[in-house]
């Protein structure tokens, strides 16, 4: 059982970090509590994607001694690791970037209607008001 | 030439998204203008496409020329020419309406409302015309952001909506994209063809059964299916007007597009058929949307909250047709991606009318309305038959074509509940026609002065600019039931799997 997760531990990682954003997104009454619940969320699944792409005992994927004469060498992939998902993932930081952007504007809004950041009293509020 | 039309649909709305800032600087009544004139070319492109593909059948572009595994392509094939042809056509109509609404709710913001109009209806054109699932994820990305982003601008409420759909819709995405990750691992390829070919042999694999769940439930979330729905009411009801009536129609009608592209192109039919039980549980989930859609419709006495319930109810039409996973249930779920999209788009338009004229939302303040809009009340009248299900509008066909569907699996509750739903449609439309037709004004309101009561009702139709979208989607309407046969014929049957 303990090899099982030692052998699997980046996945392990990723899903204990992803439930602990989970809850935090469910669970937490502050806005910016479940923003950051939101970010935790988003990294878990960065870090999943990284980890897929490593290879034991590989080196970064840039090929040396190729091109000017040199190309007739077989190249072996083991020896690299697989850059695709980590490419993928700069895609993914850049929209988990605008997400936090945009969200981290729409609690500005928030808290200049209802002067505070917690979700139940923002209830109260909307309650009290009728809207 | 029609290969350069599917960049220009990308291309041309993001590029013009980009100068809309620039001009708004220079002179900011020019921003409305230019969207119009811009968002002409995805629709001509989207025809041209629909065109092409029609006569020689599907074809693909290249992106920089890259060939196909490794690069990005987009591929037109019947389903995404259809799907394009809606988007472009409904997002034109949309800009052509939003003038007169962004000047009245958002004068200082009509820069920026203009830029994420772009941006959001690019987003909405790459969902459909990706062959990559990575692209589509942030093609769905680029749409949400901008979505957020136009709703948080709304009225009271609408930051507490849109933050709540962020925290959302933010879960459904990366629930997607997780899903990506597990076929990856499993493929190394994220070409939706070239997946296709990779995946059969892997289909007992628990990593595809864990990539396809996660896909599944992003999508959902994405779609609004019951339960997954908490999102929409509160977003697309506090959403302004122009931007209710973009994203109501768009936004889970292109979600389930997604849904019926992966769980078709990307995955072999009888997988999703056989080896996973997923269509029965859609399936039931979606009669409880339709219910519950219908019943927290009926409670509502504010038009545009009625609405957007309706909304909840459409996405479990859809899902249906695609659940009895036969001909004739997926033939009606692609026809009522096309009528719910414009038969929504005028009740929103509408709506956002009736709200700009009289400044009231609630069903009960409507009286007269059909002496003071007469256009628009048609319009409203029009569609609201065809959400009912009354021939030749178009919504009759496509909920034919889905209770044919669900009639040929032998799932009769799930014919029952679409029964059930025009039979509540009816009572939610008819009750609002009353109130605009038939009702004296408030006894309260009339007994001020007397002389009101016989006072001669002003006509005081909506905008020009208003009425040309809202007559155009109300003929559409009717348009679309009278050719709904030969739509079928020439795109639909075509759009749907060849094994089925």
């Amino acid at each position: 059982m303990l090899d099982y997760v030692i052998s699997k531990y980046n996945f392990w990682i990723y899903i204990i970090l992803m439930m602990i954003g989970l809850y935090a997104m469910i669970g937490k009454k502050n806005l910016v509590k479940k923003l950051i619940g939101m970010n935790i969320f988003q990294s878990a699944i960065i870090l999943f994607y990284v980890s897929t792409g490593v290879k034991a005992g590989a080196t970064v994927p840039i090929l040396s001694g190729h091109g000017h004469g040199h190309g007739h060498e077989v190249i072996e992939v083991a020896k690299y690791i697989n850059p695709l998902p980590h490419v993928l993932m700069l895609t993914a930081i850049v929209v988990s970037i605008a997400t936090t952007g945009v969200a981290i504007a729409t609690l500005i809004l928030i808290y200049r209607k209802y002067n505070t950041l917690e979700e139940d009293e923002i209830l109260m509020i909307r309650k009290e008001t009728g809207v | 030439m029609a290969e350069q039309f599917a960049a220009l649909i990308i291309v041309v709305p993001l590029i013009a998204s980009l100068f809309v800032p620039v001009i708004g600087w220079w002179k900011k009544r020019l921003c409305y203008p230019w969207v119009v004139a811009v968002l002409i070319i995805p629709l001509i492109s989207s025809l041209s496409i629909l065109n092409t593909v029609m006569t020689t059948g599907k074809f693909s572009y290249r992106l920089a020329g890259w060939a196909p595994p490794w690069g990005i392509e987009y591929v037109l094939d019947h389903l995404s020419a259809f799907v394009l042809v809606i988007v472009s056509f409904i997002s034109l109509m949309v800009a052509i309406y939003s003038k007169k609404s962004v000047q009245d709710n958002l004068p200082e913001k009509t820069v920026p409302f203009y830029t994420l109009f772009l941006l959001l209806v690019t987003g909405l054109m790459g969902i459909v015309i990706t062959g990559d699932v990575f692209n589509l994820f942030v093609f769905l990305e680029i749409s949400a952001l901008s979505c957020y982003a136009l709703i948080a601008i709304g009225e009271e409420g609408a930051p507490m909506a849109a933050f709540n759909y962020i925290i959302i819709g933010t879960i459904g995405a990366c629930f997607y994209l997780l899903g990506i990750g597990y076929l990856y691992i499993a493929t190394g390829s994220l070409n939706m063809a070239d997946l296709a070919n990779i995946l059969p042999p892997l289909y007992d694999s628990k990593v595809i059964l864990v990539a396809f769940a996660f896909f599944t439930v992003g999508l959902a979330v994405k779609a609004g299916l019951f339960p997954m729905h908490t999102w929409l009411p509160d977003a697309y009801c506090t959403a302004p007007s122009a931007v209710s009536a973009l994203i109501a129609p768009l936004m889970t009608k292109v979600a389930a597009y997604v849904m019926i592209r992966l769980m078709f192109t990307v995955f072999q039919p009888h997988f999703s058929i056989e080896i996973v039980p997923v269509f029965t549980i859609l399936g039931w989930l979606a009669v409880m949307a339709i219910v519950w859609g219908g019943i927290k419709a009926l409670a509502q006495t504010d038009l545009k909250r009625m609405l957007v319930y309706v909304v909840v109810a459409e996405v479990g039409y859809i899902v249906i047709g695609v659940s009895v996973a036969n001909r004739l249930g997926l033939t009606g779920a692609i026809l009522h991606i096309m009528n719910d999209a414009v038969m929504m788009a005028c009740l929103f338009l509408v709506t956002g009318a009736i709200l700009y004229k009289t400044g009231t939302r609630e069903i009960h303040q409507l009286s007269h309305l059909n002496k003071k809009m007469p256009f628009t009340m048609a319009a409203f009248t029009i569609t609201a038959l065809s959400m009912v299900g009354i021939p030749p509008a178009c919504g009759f066909f496509s909920k034919w074509y889905l209770i044919l569907g669900t009639i040929e699996a032998g799932q009769w509750f799930w014919a029952a509940a679409l029964l059930c739903s025009s039979l509540i449609n009816a009572v939610l439309f008819f009750r609002v026609i009353e109130c605009a037709y038939l009702k004296p004004m408030e006894p309260a309101y009339a007994h001020d002065g007397g002389e009101t009561i016989h006072e001669e009702i002003q006509r005081d139709e909506a905008p020009f600019t208003m009425l040309v979208p809202i007559v155009i989607m109300a003929a559409g309407v009717i348009l679309l039931g009278i050719f709904s046969g030969k739509i079928i014929s020439s795109v639909i049957q075509f759009a749907v799997p060849a094994s089925f």
